[in-house]
């Protein structure tokens, strides 16, 4: 059941539940760390309003940095107004920023430790019909694999707004991801959120698989939850691991010991995204078995959102299949 | 062709191009309208290939840097005979050779994949200096956008070109004086682009890009310059042919039938009032199909 401490949408299964891109979240965020903190100052690279960093330019102009389609120069500029003191956020879509621009980001960024924070916009496989070019599927694990990044896939455009205040206080360099598309807004103001921090939003009796996602496939994760339980099948719990680093360890070899298997879902290649991160912690502390959802190794198409989704096995009638088999090796 | 002719064949390649895009309900409209009569020269007067075998050897190679615009050349090599003209309208659906932005590895014929700006006409230099190292005599062309002059990573290709005297390599620049944030001159100065490219040992090439004569004669005249790579700055109007999209940022990556826009026409509309005016030439003539 859904875990009441979570106060989750009271909306959450309803066919009416609020569509909102996560980005949303991003560009209000933005305004509230603005009036919060004038050192905060947003840069982006051609892509204002698509990113929502629009909201941020409308309400304080002379803060809003415009660079052209630059992302290399989007990135080292922030360090260098990071360094001289300025909380630079800078906005484009992930498949540039920081996918064209990693190098400038490891050193100028992660290894000078300056806190800019990176927005990748349009991050996934569900921009659709722009093709595999645009579906930034490898930037969890490419910026993961970084020293002092701090990595924020938010489930929804509440979440996001959260991240965004948040990153804007953390003093640290911070990557937080986006979608393009609207996705349910089953969070609340009132659910709790700290980066670095996991939350359980779902858990039956003895659950016998944790299901730990990121991004709005935890909505998938909750509708699978919710589906097994119906059917008597399978008692879970689902985890949102908005933080992919630093991950919570704890909340994890906990998951495991309590359920003994574990799904990862998450809208990115399972080769080094939040799949293997978790499974970093299990085999090193208390290993189960585990089934990863995500991209197998392959790029993505042109396509509608839904049915990439669909082809590549991301849903959640896919998720309970996962849950499903992970069972079948737990038994075995 | 006649002049006549390939004016008429970019006319027929734009209709093309609003009927995908109706179809497809994404995309982007100005720039692949404003570069139409670029295309059609050069599918149909400037390269040497051979659309039946798209990978024969000795074809002049044309890369497009700027991605986003690839209706345009997927129209244009569609009625060159590459594939059937009725395949346009897979464009962008799932499991289409006509992705959102072209892959070299599902269309024969692309040459290369793009979409991310600024990594084109490197990619274009890199071919022209293999092929001068094995004396091919074939001709390498990279279509790229203003707005890629942005990024550092076509500069640098800028230099490497001038550096080798790369003669084989003919860049087109759609200067089309828009991006997606607004007018290029607002968003980040270009200007005086010319001198640019001349200081990084370029020669340079003025043309109405909307005038195909003035096109084919440009690309006829880089062929002779013996000493550098050519620039071949194409002034063009984004939009061309549809008077509500001409010139208008907001028309960079909105596509007619989806959305109502404050100061266009009603989304209902938007397609039949493109096509009619693609079909009259601005009510110039009357539609043969109307
Ligand atoms: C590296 C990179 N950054 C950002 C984008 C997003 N983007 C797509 S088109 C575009 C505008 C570029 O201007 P231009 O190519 O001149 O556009 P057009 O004239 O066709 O409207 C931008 C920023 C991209 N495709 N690649
Ligand atoms: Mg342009």
């Amino acid at each position: 059941m859904l875990n009441p401490k979570a106060e989750l949408s009271t909306k959450i299964f309803q066919k009416d539940i609020d569509m909102i891109p996560n980005r949303q979240g991003y560009g209000e965020g933005l305004v509230i760390a603005g009036e919060k903190d004038e050192r905060v100052v947003v840069l982006c690279a051609d892509l204002t309003e698509s990113t929502r960093s629009i909201l941020f330019k409308e309400k304080f102009p002379d803060r809003f940095i415009e660079v052209g389609v630059a992302e290399q120069a989007l990135a080292t500029l922030a360090a260098g107004m990071a360094n001289y003191g300025k909380i630079p956020f800078i906005s484009s879509y992930a498949a540039f920023s920081p996918g064209r621009n990693w190098e400038q980001i490891r050193t100028t960024i992660a290894l000078n430790d300056v806190p800019v924070k990176i927005a990748g916009a349009h991050a996934g496989l569900t921009v659709g019909p722009d093709g595999a070019t645009h579906q930034q599927l490898e930037d969890i694990a490419i910026m993961r694999a970084m020293p002092n990044m701090i990595v924020v896939a938010p489930c929804d455009s509440i979440e996001a707004k959260k991240a965004t205040i948040e990153a804007a206080k953390n003093g640290k360099p911070t990557y937080i991801r986006f979608a393009r598309e609207k996705t349910p807004v089953f969070t609340t103001e009132d659910t709790s959120f700290k980066i670095g921090r996991a939350e359980i939003l779902w858990e039956s009796e003895n659950p016998q698989v944790a299901i730990i996602g990121c991004g709005p496939l935890v909505y998938e994760a909750l509708l699978a939850a919710e589906q097994l339980t119906r059917m008597i099948l399978v008692n879970t719990m689902v985890i949102n691991c908005h933080t992919i680093k630093p991950i919570d360890e704890e909340m994890i070899i906990s998951a495991a010991r309590k359920c003994g298997a574990i799904v990862s879902v998450e809208e990115h290649q399972v080769n080094g995204g939040l799949g293997s991160a978790i499974a970093e912690v299990l085999t090193r502390n208390y290993p189960v078995p585990m089934e990863y959802i995500g991209m197998p190794n392959s790029f993505g198409e042109s396509g509608e959102p839904d049915e990439l989704l669909e082809k590549y096995k991301m849903k959640s009638k896919d998720i309970v299949e996962a849950v499903k088999k992970v069972i079948q090796r737990k038994i075995n | 062709m006649t002049i006549e002719e390939l004016q008429h064949k970019a006319n027929e390649v734009r209709q093309d191009i609003i009927k995908m895009l109706l179809e497809a309900g994404s995309g982007h409209s100005a720039g692949p309208l404003g570069m139409a009569d670029i295309f059609t020269a050069f599918y149909f007067e400037i390269l040497n290939h051979k659309p039946e075998d798209p990978n024969w050897g000795d074809r002049d190679r044309l890369f497009l840097s700027n991605g986003h615009i690839c209706p345009v050349r997927y129209a244009a090599m569609a009625h060159a005979g590459y594939f059937p003209i009725s395949e346009l309208m897979t464009l962008r659906k799932l499991g289409t050779r006509l992705q959102g932005h072209p892959e070299r590895k599902r269309l024969p014929g692309v040459e290369t994949t793009s979409g991310p700006l600024g990594s084109g006409l490197a990619q274009a230099a890199g071919y022209a200096y293999a092929s001068r190292m094995d004396n091919k005599r074939f001709r390498v062309y990279c279509v790229c956008s203003d707005g890629e002059h942005d990024a550092g990573n076509h500069w640098e290709a800028v230099l490497f070109a001038g550096k080798n005297n790369l003669n084989n390599l003919t860049a087109i620049v759609d200067r089309n004086n828009i991006q997606i944030d607004g007018h290029t001159e607002d968003v980040m100065p270009l200007e005086p682009l010319d001198e640019k490219y001349k200081a990084f040992n370029w020669h340079v090439l003025h043309v109405d890009g909307h005038n195909i004569e003035e096109v084919i004669d440009a690309a006829n005249h880089a062929k002779a310059v013996y000493e550098n790579p050519t620039v071949i700055i194409a002034h063009t109007i984004p939009g061309k042919g549809v008077d509500y999209m001409e010139n208008d940022p907001k028309w960079h990556g909105a596509v007619p039938g989806v959305a109502d826009i404050p100061g266009e026409p009603p989304k209902g509309k938007q397609a039949q009032i493109a096509l009619h005016e693609l079909r009259t030439l601005g009510g110039k003539i009357r539609g043969e199909h109307e």
